[in-house]
């Protein structure tokens, strides 16, 4: 399953913590260079632990990880310099101004300061009014900016993204999702985890659900959506029913309850949704209606549904 | 080598001091006066020649050594040990560094901030007692010996705490007192024969002796044995450190 395009490819990799914990059981993971992929899962699922062990802050207990070919341990520093990591709390110090941490941490990752990139990095981020400003007086959400600052300042093909928008309001959460269009663009590669799905699905090309420390599924988002979607279609009736007339009964057909509508509820990749059928049926027994909508099943009932199933 | 890592974590540090200056260089320096003007020249004045020292120049060397220990020690363990508490540590987890660059930044900076108290004490206590150099060399580099060594320590110090009563206890309550039990304000010669022995075991008897033969020409113990223990304790922590990142020690999860 290894795959020559994966930027980042894990094997095996485990991680018992010294409390006895297993957070991570057998991961196997290749990401692909320049996609956008979304890791999901609960709370205590392991997201933030498969992205340390990745990083260098969490030390893997078996397994092997590489960033573009180097091994994350053995050759640490070419693999480290690759790789931007915006965490998941809000770590900073307070007392530092925003430009002082941003240029400590590009210094950090062994670039020449390039007070240009810097200053571009942070009027994107909508941070440079706040370049001056000390870190402690800074909002949560704006601290959060300062992070991917941070994470971006080293100018990184791969990029960490843990909660993202966590306490991000509407307007910066769709700046960032702007910014994170433009990284791709210039092709970096992209991991985030986000219990927002919704954002997930607008933004990611592939998709990881990893729940209880072992990931459960990686797919492309659309074959995803495609293959676990449930497409639902209501007929609205002009008159109401009494119960479902036996000629028309079939799978996942049902009426509501005040009888004015009839919901079918099927999967996108059966062979038998046969929807002429129903109409003819419908004919057939004289039952008219008034109109027709059909409805598919988000990112997020199918996640709902996936760690439900399984845990 | 990361050059640009050490030197940002150097000046990250440099920085902290200089937001931090009353504490880190100013309570040190009046500290140590007061000690010059109590035992220096009110006391002193009454005190016996030591190998033909005056009181006051006699303990010099012992409350300088005793500034630049607890000094690097407590400015050393506090650089690594706010990382840890703040959780930035991430990023230098994170971060393409090796040990000996991590190091080259804490501990230089720590190193240099003892170093520049260390001549900050001196010249203050030019002010109060009459003192010479006669190996000027030789003090300088027991001074930076001391310094680079005593941050090492400290570094450990940071790493191993995980608490901030557990960062001051080693400075409070083991540092102090041997230094204060290692000649700082007498020479060993002048205790009971059983705890000039005692005393042997004392690490900072050998820093304090060293120093103040570069001062003044005599010494407790052999100048060699001194900066060979100074040196010994040195890459003894260097090993201790190697070891903790290598296991990750209380770093790395
Ligand atoms: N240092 C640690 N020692 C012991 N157990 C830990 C440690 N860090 C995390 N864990 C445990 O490992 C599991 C996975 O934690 P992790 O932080 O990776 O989850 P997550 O998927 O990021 O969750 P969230 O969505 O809440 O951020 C949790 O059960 C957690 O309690
Ligand atoms: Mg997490």
């Amino acid at each position: 399953m290894s795959d020559d395009n994966a930027i980042i490819s894990i094997r095996n990799l485990d991680k018992t913590y010294a409390s006895g914990f297993t957070a991570l059981k057998n991961i196997n993971l290749d990401i692909r260079r320049g996609e956008l992929f979304a890791l999901l899962g609960p709370n205590g699922a392991g997201k933030t632990t498969l992205i340390g062990s990745v990083c260098g802050i969490v030390t893997p207990s078996g397994g092997r990880i590489h960033a573009n070919g180097y091994d994350v341990v053995r050759d640490y520093r070419a693999a480290r310099s690759l790789i931007g990591l915006v965490p998941q709390e809000l770590a900073t110090d307070g007392f530092e101004s925003v430009w002082a941490t941003v240029s400590f941490s590009r210094g950090l990752f062994g670039k020449p300061p390039n007070p240009a990139y810097i200053e571009q990095l942070l009027r994107d981020l909508s941070l440079w009014d706040k370049r001056h400003a000390r870190i402690m007086e800074l909002s949560g959400g704006m601290k959060r900016r300062v992070l991917i600052a941070k994470a971006l300042s080293h100018e990184p093909e791969i990029l960490f993204l843990d909660e993202p928008t966590a306490g991000v309001d509407v307007d910066l959460r769709r700046g960032m999702w702007e910014m994170v269009h433009g990284l791709r663009k210039r092709g970096v590669t992209i991991i985030l985890t986000t219990h927002y799905i919704e954002e997930a699905e607008d933004m990611a090309d592939r998709i990881g659900v990893i729940n209880r420390g072992e990931l459960v599924l990686v797919e492309d988002k659309h074959t995803l959506m495609a293959k676990l979607g449930k497409k639902q279609l209501t007929v609205y009736l002009q008159d109401p029913l009494n119960g479902l007339p036996a000629a028309l009964a079939r799978d996942g057909l049902e009426v509501s309850n005040d009888g004015y509508a009839l919901t079918w509820t099927y999967d996108l990749h059966r062979e038998h949704n046969d929807i002429a059928g129903l109409m003819r049926d419908l004919q057939a027994q004289g039952i008219h209606f008034r109109d027709l909508h059909t409805q598919q099943s988000s990112l997020e009932e199918i996640f709902v549904e996936l760690v439900k199933e399984r845990s | 080598m990361n050059i640009h890592a050490i030197r940002a974590i150097y000046r990250f540090e440099m920085a902290r001091t200089g937001r931090t200056l009353l504490q880190s260089i100013a309570s040190p320096v009046i500290s140590t006066s007061l000690y010059f003007v109590v035992f220096g020249a009110a006391i002193g004045s009454r005190m016996v020649e030591i190998d033909g020292i005056s009181y006051g120049a006699f303990i010099v060397p012992g409350l300088v050594m005793l500034s630049l220990l607890t000094e690097s020690i407590s400015n050393a363990s506090f650089g690594i040990y706010m990382p840890k508490y703040s959780g930035t540590i991430y990023e230098l987890l994170s971060a393409p560094v090796s040990v000996g660059e991590v190091i080259l930044g804490y501990v230089g900076a720590a190193a240099s901030k003892s170093i520049i108290l260390g001549t900050l004490i001196l010249a203050t206590a030019r002010l109060f007692v009459d003192y010479q150099i006669e190996h000027p060399l030789w003090m300088l580099g027991f001074l930076v010996l001391t310094s680079v060594t005593f941050s090492l320590f400290g570094f450990i110090i940071g790493v191993w705490a995980d608490g901030f009563e557990k960062l001051q206890i080693v400075p409070m309550m083991v540092v102090t007192p041997l230094t204060f039990l290692g000649g700082s304000f007498y020479s060993i010669d002048m205790l009971p024969p059983v705890w000039q022995t005692v005393t042997l075991f004392n690490p900072v008897v050998y820093l304090i002796s060293g120093f103040r033969w570069s001062f003044y020409g005599v010494s407790d113990v052999p100048v060699g044995i001194s900066a060979a223990m100074t040196a010994l304790f040195m890459l003894a922590c260097v090993a201790v450190i190697h070891r903790m990142f290598a296991t990750g020690y209380k770093l790395r999860t």
